[in-house]
């Protein structure tokens, strides 16, 4: 972009903080600051007669016994379960995304030719369907007497109780919901893999898988890692789909647990200890997801 | 395009000479399996909600068996969503928190942006950061650390429906400033150059020359604001405070397992219709610009796919 020449005074230079300078601070006092507190709250070392903890504003009064007790009980301890499913499901749910994904997006993004207008609109359209709308429309099949158990009893299979902890269920209905999430960045990133070069491979005398394999996934493997990040990040934290589909303690993933300290019980620094103990191990994932970002809008025309 | 005459063109020379190559060596054949995994995908994605859609006209309680159709559940009866008064309360609510949200997010995110795009400082780079994190952070975060600020520091901000408004705008700015930004960016600054040599004041040349190039920008993250807020559940559910103020979401969220009837079909199906025209409107302004519906499509796909 060309540098202003002429005509750009000191006003009208320091019009542009000016005009940042509401939702920059709308952000800290209601971005920043709330993280702050969480660490306050996670940090607290006292409690009222109630048992809800007095946050510790000041840092030079934080304790961290509550903080360190979490973590060491996450390794082993009460909330180790909830961690291990938590990485079990989202794991289990993310290779899912893959495995349906990585086609639907390869062939949306390249093959669909006429259809790929009407094909991303399809696509695209359960992003805009509010998630709990479609956790409802599937919970409504998956009843004992639902259409699911009605259809598999065609096949002479007992009714299956879907909605009573049932891990299956869980990871599917996770997969089932960030599916869309994950398909776009990377039929974005396909999208963007120049025809010449699949051509060249295949001008070569190299067969498809070959082509696929030495040429196509190589090239969309920034697509396949950015479409993994933006769809662990919520994943990890997620606690309605479990409870919509499952209801069950046995499923329970942290984000139930956070949930629970939070908003129905008084031991809001076990929570808020949690939320920080997540919100580190996502870092890496976050600070990621916020390089693309930078870098996207840097690069966009 | 050009992949299927290619291929047609191959076909036509190729196959005279009766070089058989096995399918899994031809390139150029039909790509069966994939189209085939595509459709089912779409199928299972969208078939559900259809079928969700259905029930919301049965003529009966049943949610799982057809009983024929009507609207009772929609209007006119005690229990339908126009006529029980916790279903309406929540669709009034969602709807207000919206709108609120489209008023408040929209002038913000759209200052935030023309701000940190040309203000070119060490600082504007740390607001740069500040103005996308909350895109990069988990809901259940932004929730709860919102919910343990409003409890303990802001307690002169009720839970309910001012503390859900600041909740939402937060998450729905970061939106605004990424459309914004990438509009402000393709326009460059060559316009408001120009409209300052030829004597505009600076104020001049953002309200005569810029503001009108960014309208359809800002337009289209006004509806994208609305549906997001309109479907939000966490940051809801941790600020909604009391059943006074609960959200379509949240009424869904709370009524899945406890003998729901076809009005709760009939509530997801209005917000549904709501957010959805919403993402029409954001599309046709989009394309209005971009000239070509796949362009405005994939000019969706950038909104959260970075």
């Amino acid at each position: 972009m060309p540098e202003p020449k002429a005509g750009y005074d000191r006003a009208t230079r320091r019009l542009w903080p000016l005009l940042a300078a509401p939702g920059v601070l709308w952000l800290i006092a209601f971005f920043l600051v709330p993280f702050y507190a969480v660490m306050a709250v996670a940090f607290s070392g006292t409690i009222d007669i109630f048992g809800e903890p007095i946050p510790a504003w000041n840092p030079l009064d934080w304790q961290f016994g509550t903080f360190t007790g979490v973590v060491s009980d996450s390794v082993s301890g009460t909330f180790q379960a909830v961690w291990t499913r938590t990485a079990l499901y989202s794991f289990w749910a993310l290779l899912i995304c893959v495995a349906i994904g990585y086609p639907v997006a390869y062939y949306t993004a390249r093959l669909a030719g006429r259809r790929r207008g009407l094909i991303l609109a399809l696509i695209l359209a359960p992003w805009w369907i509010n998630y709990i709308t479609r956790m409802l429309a599937w919970v409504n099949l998956l009843q004992d007497d639902g259409y699911v158990n009605n259809f598999l009893r065609l096949f002479g299979v007992t009714p299956i109780s879907w909605l009573s902890g049932n891990s299956f269920t869980v990871v599917v209905a996770l997969a089932y919901g960030y599916l869309p999430f994950f398909i776009i960045p990377l039929f974005a990133s396909l999208d963007r893999i120049d025809q010449r070069l699949l051509e060249a491979s295949r001008d070569l005398g190299i067969g498809p898988i070959r082509t696929f394999l030495h040429v196509t996934l190589p090239l969309s493997r920034m697509g396949l890692i950015t479409a993994l990040v933006i769809t662990a990040l919520p994943m990890a934290g997620d606690y309605y789909t479990n409870t919509l589909v499952s209801g069950s303690p046995n499923t329970n993933m942290v984000g139930n647990q956070i949930e629970l300290f939070l908003l129905q019980g008084p031991l809001k620094n076990l929570g808020a200890s949690l939320v920080l103990l997540l919100s580190l191990l996502l870092l890496v994932f976050m600070a990621y997801y916020l390089v693309l970002t930078q870098r996207a809008s840097r690069d966009a025309r | 395009m050009s992949v299927i005459e290619a291929r047609g063109a191959h076909k036509a020379t190729s196959l005279p000479a009766k070089k058989r190559v096995p399918p899994w060596r031809n390139p150029w054949r039909r790509p069966y399996i994939l189209s085939g995994i595509t459709w089912l995908y779409i199928v299972w994605s969208l078939l559900p909600i259809v079928i969700a859609v259905q029930f919301s006209f049965n003529d009966g309680r049943s949610r799982s068996t057809w009983q024929g159709f009507s609207t009772q559940w929609y209007c006119c009866t005690d229990a339908s969503v126009f006529e029980d008064p916790s279903l309406l309360l929540s669709l009034k609510n969602s709807l207000i928190l919206a709108v609120a949200t489209v008023v408040v997010a929209t002038p913000l995110g759209v200052m935030l942006a023309m701000g940190l795009t040309r203000w070119r400082s060490r600082t504007s780079q740390v607001a740069n950061t500040i103005s996308l994190i909350p895109l990069a952070t988990p809901e259940i975060v932004v929730g709860s650390a919102l919910y343990l600020v409003m409890i303990n520091l802001y307690s002169f901000i009720p839970l309910g429906r001012p503390a859900m408004l600041l909740g939402h705008v937060t998450f729905s700015i970061s939106y605004v400033v990424v459309i914004v930004r990438s509009r402000l960016l393709s326009i460059g600054n060559e316009y408001e150059v120009a409209a300052r040599d030829l004597g505009a004041t600076s104020v001049q040349a953002i309200r005569t020359v810029l503001i009108p190039l960014l309208m359809p920008a800002v337009f289209a993250s006004a509806m994208i604001v609305f549906a997001t807020s309109l479907d939000d559940f966490v940051v809801s559910q941790f600020l909604f405070g009391d059943a006074s103020n609960i959200t379509v979401p949240i009424k869904l969220y709370n009524a899945v397992r406890a003998a729901p009837t076809p009005a709760l079909n009939a509530l997801a199906t209005l917000l549904l219709v709501g957010s959805l025209l919403a993402l029409v409107l954001a599309y046709l302004l989009l394309r209005a610009r971009k000239r070509g519906p796949d362009s405005a499509l994939e000019e969706l796909t950038t909104f959260e796919g970075a």
